[in-house]
């Protein structure tokens, strides 16, 4: 999923200082799971704000609303008929809902009340960590299913650095190696043939150093 | 009146304030006894959770406190209270009642018990 944790209220006071009126948009996707931007988010950040400002003297007036997912269109569009009653929307949703619901509702300001953090997974229970960089070109299955971009805090391809101590990150102790990782795991899985072989350089055309991506299925447009 | 603290959600606090309250108390069993392993546990989380939020909105973290005891410990219960009670006294309104001008109540002794 995609991961993100809440912005302080500070900062999302400050956005919306100059409105009255705005619309606090949550969405069912990722970030209910990750509990940075679902239903019960929407609601106390709705409320927190509106203690803040009633507190100044300053009330707002918020809808609150959560839609299916906002990298969506049809469910984007479901606010379509009461937006224009509002100054300004706070979406509590991943940096693509932000920018999504800027570009369907060309007239109202989009605020973004989440910091988007990364890909990941949820490792217990109000623990998230980063599995993925969407680099458009996986290579999972030579390295024992776990990610040496990712994984590894300088993403190298051919085995681990010298700052790797123990099974650690010199980063960090606390960060595991992630070349260590994927050496165990492939020792485990009597892979390490694949350890072995000498690959091509990676392209990252297919990553951000070819721009902004975009995925065309010709089946499946219409 | 919840059956378990961990059912007590952040905006049901945030709402009590909303709602005009100076201060709340959220009164779970003691830690260890939870019918339901770690409600009230996760319940002080979220009283912790819900007191920063209310300092950063300016109200006061320090109006919202858990407390734990068992559902035999009535005596107790009455001294948590007026503690409470002393405790928001001291606090004075929340900054919402002296914006809204709301007058503040005297809790008699008949009424905490």
């Amino acid at each position: 999923m995609i991961v993100g944790n809440a912005k302080p209220l500070a900062e999302i006071l400050q956005m919306i200082e100059s409105h009255q009126k705005i619309i606090i948009a949550g969405c069912h996707g990722c970030v209910t799971v990750c509990r940075a931007g679902g239903e019960k988010e929407v609601q106390i950040l709705a409320s927190a704000l509106r203690l803040a400002r009633e507190a100044v003297k300053n009330p707002l007036e918020i809808r609150e609303v959560s839609l299916e997912r906002q990298c969506d269109p049809e469910y984007l569009e479901t606010m379509r008929p009461y937006a224009g009653d509002y100054q300004a929307v706070v979406s509590i949703g991943c940096g693509a809902g932000v920018q999504f619901l800027a570009e369907h509702f060309a007239a109202l300001p989009i605020y973004p009340g989440i910091n988007t953090n990364f890909i990941g997974v949820t490792e217990r229970q109000g623990e998230w960590a980063e599995r993925c960089q969407a680099c458009g070109d996986c290579m999972l299955h030579l390295t024992g299913g776990i990610c040496p971009i990712a994984r590894c805090s300088k993403s190298i391809l051919h085995g681990p650095c010298g700052g790797s101590v123990d099974g650690h990150c010199e980063i960090d102790k606390d960060v595991p190696c992630g070349w260590q990782l994927i050496i165990d795991r492939l020792r485990a899985l009597n892979m390490m043939d694949s350890y072995e072989k000498l690959r091509p350089m990676k392209s990252w055309r297919t990553s951000r150093d070819g721009g902004p991506r975009r995925i065309v299925r010709e089946d499946l447009t219409r | 009146m919840v059956p378990c603290t961990g059912r007590v959600e952040e905006v049901v606090m945030m709402k009590a304030f909303e709602n005009g309250a100076d201060g709340v108390m959220v009164v779970g069993c003691l830690e260890g006894d939870c019918h339901f392993l770690e409600g009230n546990l996760r319940a002080r989380r979220r009283v912790e959770r819900v007191a920063a939020l209310l300092t950063d909105a300016g109200i006061g973290g320090e109006r919202i406190r858990m407390f734990n005891l068992s559902a035999g410990e009535g005596s107790k219960f009455a001294a948590y209270a007026e503690e409470m009670d002393q405790h928001i006294k001291k606090l004075g309104p929340s900054p919402i009642n002296i914006v809204r001008g709301t007058p503040q109540p005297v809790a008699s002794q008949g009424e905490r018990t």
